[in-house]
């Protein structure tokens, strides 16, 4: 109870002081997951378009398999972008073994099959409405798929944000990826299991705090940016 | 509006932080890293040669792993049988001795082994086995996990028979002794990464003093012939500048509550 009082009122006077350390590792572990989330995005609205308009033999497999793939463990993630990017693996050359950018691809390989599969699941819903409409219009495949993404955006705002809470909470891949290196790779997951470690139990619920904080931070801002709950549908 | 979402996103990512000087990685042994001695050379060794040094804290057995795979170039370690396998396989180009610091074995305060008199580690670890008191083990092949082990077969134990009392929890330091902590059971730390450590519980130090504890940390260059791109250069100016007498100075003059936690014995 003492380490839970102690964490929160040290997370406040870390935050009111913004304490420099506690910025630079939070703002990394934006960088990161925003980083990802947009890259995730990119690859897994599309993919889940083209999964409700179009038909072909194994689509259903493809689905289950993404379906399968949101428990995806990330540790195991990790341990196989270590295993590719490291100086001794396939992709060794690159040099990307604990850098950001290796925190980002194994976020992304941890998050496209869940942004996937809820935006999938919700535009499938709003091709069953379309459908008649857009066939008798005659469009080309990749117009519907636009004008689906178009329409389903909101919820396609829910699926990103799946994504962003899976990803921002997320230390086991990025832990082994990152290296948890101070000032390179250091994010505030990492810096909690490492202060958890050192049995600093209250500045580790601190960071924590701060973490939650944030994560309701950027969620807020989001639907405030996108009026979720006002004008009706948009 | 999801556009300028996107773009506020693709900037932050890709924002990179731009660095000054030069960069190399080395990967420690949780134990230096715990021991808070790092946050004293570092920024030392950044004035001193304008070299940020990036640490990798890991187990001794990781720590070897990283360097053969030549994802560092540097390792500091203290395990000298893995360090001379790392460099009977050409891994590293040469060992250097730096300083060393001792392990304790701490336990319970009521001490229910009967431990903080005895003569030596082995019979420690023997009054520890023969009570079945609860033990805790690193379990996670590092420098201080071959040590226990060494030091069990030296008190002439087999930890492959040991009942429930022995828990091996394959975790760094602070992780196994917050387990420690937890069980109220014994466990062998090396002495900084103790003295550092903040959830002590009802834990205490209990025995020290054996010269077997002694724990020596190596600095090893990862080889260039093996892997090309290693900043070679800079982990040897970086070996000089640890066996410096700048380094000295500081290593023997760090301290935590007043007692002193590492002796420099670099060749110089």
């Amino acid at each position: 109870m003492g380490d839970l009082w102690s964490g929160l009122t040290q997370a406040f006077w870390l935050v009111v002081t913004l304490d420099s350390e506690l910025v630079e590792i939070a703002l990394r572990s934006l960088q990161v997951t925003l980083g990802a989330l947009v890259v995730a995005s990119a690859i897994a609205m599309p993919m889940a378009a083209f999964l409700a308009v179009k038909r072909f033999r194994f689509r259903r497999p493809v689905i289950a398999l993404l379906n399968a793939l949101m428990g995806l463990p990330p540790v195991v993630v990790g341990l196989v972008v270590y295993v590719v990017l490291s100086r001794s693996g396939p992709l060794g050359a690159l040099g990307l073994l604990f850098t950001p950018t290796a925190m980002v691809i194994a976020q992304v390989i941890i998050i496209v099959p869940l942004i996937a599969s809820i935006a999938h699941q919700s535009i499938r819903d709003l091709w069953q409405e379309y459908h008649d409409l857009l066939i008798s219009m005659n469009v080309s495949q990749r117009q519907k798929m636009q004008t689906l993404i178009w329409d389903a955006r909101r919820a396609l705002l829910t699926a990103a944000l799946a994504g962003f809470g899976r990803a921002i909470g997320e230390v086991g891949a990025i832990m082994i990826v990152g290296g948890n290196i101070d000032h390179a790779t250091r994010v505030l997951t990492t810096a909690i299991a490492l202060e958890t470690g050192k049995g600093d139990f209250a500045l580790a619920l601190a960071l924590g705090f701060v973490l939650i904080g944030l994560a309701i931070t950027v969620n807020l801002g989001i639907h405030w940016l996108g009026r979720t709950e006002r004008e009706g549908r948009w | 509006m999801i556009k300028a979402l996107f773009l506020a996103g693709a900037s932050i990512a890709v924002g990179t932080i731009a660095q000054a000087g030069d960069v190399m990685r080395m990967a420690v042994t949780t134990s230096f890293h715990n021991s808070g001695l790092a946050e004293v050379l570092l920024p030392a060794i950044q004035e001193d040669l304008d070299l940020e040094v990036q640490l990798l804290v890991v187990g001794t057995g990781q720590a070897i792993k990283l360097g053969e795979a030549g994802d560092v170039d540097a390792i500091l370690v203290h395990s000298k049988g893995a360090e001379m396998k790392f460099l009977e396989g050409g891994y590293g180009t040469h060992r250097r001795e730096i300083m060393y610091n001792d392990f304790v074995v701490i336990g319970p305060k009521a001490d229910p082994a009967g431990i903080a008199d005895d003569g030596s580690a082995a019979e420690a670890l023997q009054d520890i086995a023969a009570a079945e008191a609860a033990f805790v083990s690193r379990g996670d092949d590092s420098g201080t996990h071959k040590k226990e082990l060494s030091l069990w077969s030296s008190a002439g134990l087999d930890v492959a028979t040991f009942g429930g009392w022995y828990n091996a929890v394959g975790a760094g330091m602070g992780a196994a002794l917050n387990t420690a902590s937890g069980m109220n059971g014994y466990i062998l730390s090396d002495r900084a990464s103790w003295l550092n450590f903040g959830n002590k519980g009802d834990l205490a130090l209990l025995y020290a003093g054996d010269p077997v504890l002694f724990n020596q940390y190596a600095y090893l260059p990862v080889n260039p012939e093996k892997h090309p791109h290693v900043k070679h250069d800079l982990a040897i100016s970086l070996e000089e500048w640890l066996t410096s007498d700048r380094a000295k100075e500081l290593i023997d003059g760090y301290t935590i509550n007043g007692e002193t936690l590492f002796v420099f014995n670099a060749q110089q």
